[in-house]
């Protein structure tokens, strides 16, 4: 019998079949131009008419929970960018439910590349850059608004937000395709964690219930993706009752949470493979 | 040597089914039970069986996409419940009823994605590629987009990306479905040049007979889960029960003929078709009908293969139980 390869050489292999296969989405629709300029840009307004919301708010009001506009701005920003990325990245997951009652998935088993890889870069599509780049611009103008005291602490947690905080919605991404293998209709329900959260993440948590922030911070961690960085970055009090070291545990709960939704995918493929759909 | 080993493999399937307002009802549906076989490196073999008898299943268990719920599985050496992407390196699929093709790309750039997602050395994938583009007829077709192509061409597409990284097993899931005739021509003389040439074992499950008499020097004819023949084409029609006709044009209608060993399937004025078993001899049968009437013409109809096979499905008596005289053990 051949030698298992290494985890190392398994993630490069898993990484270079993303790339071919996203590589391959790019260029098929680019057979579709004027369609990709008309969906990027239709995102990036979608994605803006929430900070419209948010800008009418603040015509009537001075804060919001405590927080000014540029600190609202800032949520606002972290949360786009980053679900941004991780929907750029691997967001066609939430319709592998599509490709299991279609049995296209078959056809990503018989090739010799980690089924995750190649059904995350499935229909990989530049538009979703919309999002991004929009929330960009806002977290930018945010950023010129707030008098921080950018120490290089300050500049790494922001990065570190960044980062994290992509992972952590990219594992609910994961983690909710996995529930599409057999509940191949559990697309909605994805969608209301990675979208219904995001939106959430806009606004400060000093408005929301108490049962809500927590479940939150201890059930599907999305407060770690901006709120509790962002007390630390911003200088403000945290009225929530957490520890101290919870502002800079983002990379710990990514972490966890991406082996959690990386072995709850790999579960599911298995379980897929033994009982069919 | 063995390249495809199947021992005691089953599959079951949990169905589960509304059952009043809450309640779910679960069926367990066996689409495979106690499947033993084993395919010879080079060999050609057809996989036959009506809708539902498991040969889908089969395919999807021995290229890794399902596995077993019990028995033994080998191919090529590898076990394809436990390393499902080694074995796609050294099996080649092709799903009749779906494309392993870019929709919107030339179809160049599919075999060029395989080239790079198989790491074919470039040598090895020029010559793959001229050969498929060369006999099956692909030359014009390599930069059009796949959703240009008819059903025809993306099948030789198809067939094509699933042997450039020259597989040792090649699966063909219903190959020749919804293509008109040259095009089965075309793919059939394609498989036939690839297994004679490169040795390549091929499996091919079809409901189209004319690939199996073509192509597979062996049968396997699995219904319920279960082979119920596995040998030649010819062994098929004794296992089936097979009959000829004996089609007679006498000089004046007459009641229908009653000749030991012989039974009137029709009668159409002075024509009347007579059935025998497709092992017993023509000749004393047309002497003895000559002799009762005065004969004008006459011809043997040799049984449709087609017709054999349905009726083994019809009746799974004992003559299928005998019949499971394969040549390999």
């Amino acid at each position: 019998m051949g030698e298992q390869p290494g985890s190392l050489v398994r993630t490069l292999d898993a990484l270079r079949a993303y790339r071919l296969i996203a590589g391959m989405w790019l260029r098929a629709s680019m057979a579709y131009r004027t369609s990709f300029w008309i969906t990027a840009v239709g995102n990036a307004v979608t994605s803006a008419l929430d900070f419209v919301v948010i800008a009418i708010m603040f015509l009537h009001t001075t804060a919001l929970g405590g927080w000014t506009l540029p600190q609202v701005a800032f949520l606002y920003g972290t949360s786009g960018l980053t679900l941004g990325l991780a929907d750029l990245l691997v967001g066609s997951l939430d319709q592998l439910g599509q490709r299991v009652r279609d049995g296209s998935v078959d056809v990503v088993l018989v090739r010799p590349a980690a089924a995750l890889a190649q059904l995350g870069a499935d229909r990989f599509a530049l538009r979703r850059a919309g999002r991004v780049v929009q929330s960009g611009l806002i977290l930018g103008w945010a950023l010129s608004r707030l008098p921080i005291d950018w120490t290089a602490g300050r500049l790494l947690v922001l990065l570190v937000l960044v980062v994290c905080g992509t992972v952590i919605f990219g594992s609910v991404f994961v983690a909710g395709a996995a529930f599409q293998f057999f509940a191949t209709d559990a697309a909605e329900v994805q969608n209301s964690v990675t979208y219904g959260g995001a939106t959430m993440l806009q606004y400060p948590p000093t408005i929301y219930a108490r049962d809500l922030v927590r479940g939150v911070v201890f059930g599907v961690p999305l407060a770690f993706v901006n709120w509790l960085p962002a007390l630390y970055v911003l200088g403000l009090p945290d009225t929530l009752g957490l520890p101290g070291w919870f502002r800079f545990a983002s990379p710990l709960v990514a972490l966890a949470f991406a082996t959690a939704a990386g072995l709850l995918w790999r579960a599911a493929l298995r379980s897929y493979r033994s009982t069919g759909s | 040597m063995a390249i495809i080993e199947v021992e005691n493999v089953a599959r079951s399937f949990t169905v589960r089914r509304k059952a009043g307002r809450l309640r779910r009802e679960r069926t367990e549906v066996r689409a495979v039970e106690d499947l033993s076989f084993s395919v010879t490196a080079g060999e050609m073999v057809g996989y036959i069986g009506p809708n539902g008898a498991g040969k889908s299943t089969t395919i999807k268990m021995l290229t890794g996409i399902l596995v077993p719920s019990a028995g033994r599985l080998r191919v090529a050496g590898v076990d394809p419940q436990r390393d499902r992407t080694r074995l796609a390196r050294r099996i080649g699929v092709v799903f009749g009823q779906r494309t392993t093709l870019w929709w919107d790309l030339p179809l160049r750039d599919s075999y060029e994605l395989a080239r790079r997602i198989y790491r074919i050395e470039d040598a090895r994938y020029r010559r793959n590629l001229d050969r498929c583009i060369e006999l099956l007829g692909l030359g014009p077709l390599l930069d059009v987009p796949v959703r240009q192509l008819s059903l025809g061409q993306r099948m030789r597409g198809d067939i094509a990306a699933a042997l450039l990284h020259d597989p040792e097993v090649l699966y063909l899931d219903e190959p020749t479905i919804g293509l008109d005739v040259i095009s089965k021509n075309r793919v059939r003389e394609f498989l036939a040049e690839i297994n004679a040439e490169s040795g390549t074992t091929v499996l091919l499950t079809t409901h189209d007979l004319t690939d199996i008499e073509r192509l597979c020097s062996r049968v396997m004819v699995i219904d319920h889960g279960r082979v119920v023949y596995d040998g030649g084409l010819d062994g098929l029609h004794e296992a089936g029960r097979s009959e000829r006709t004996l089609v007679v044009d006498l000089a004046l209608p007459a009641p229908p003929i009653d000749v030991p060993g012989t039974r009137v399937v029709k009668v159409e004025g002075p024509r009347q078709w007579l059935a025998f078993p497709a092992s017993a001899s023509a000749a004393p049968l047309v002497a003895a009908v000559a002799a009762a009437h005065p004969l004008v013409d006459l011809s043997v109809r040799e049984p449709a293969i087609e017709d054999v096979i349905a009726r083994m499905y019809a009746s799974p008596g004992p003559a299928l139980a005998t019949a499971r005289s394969g040549p390999t053990g």
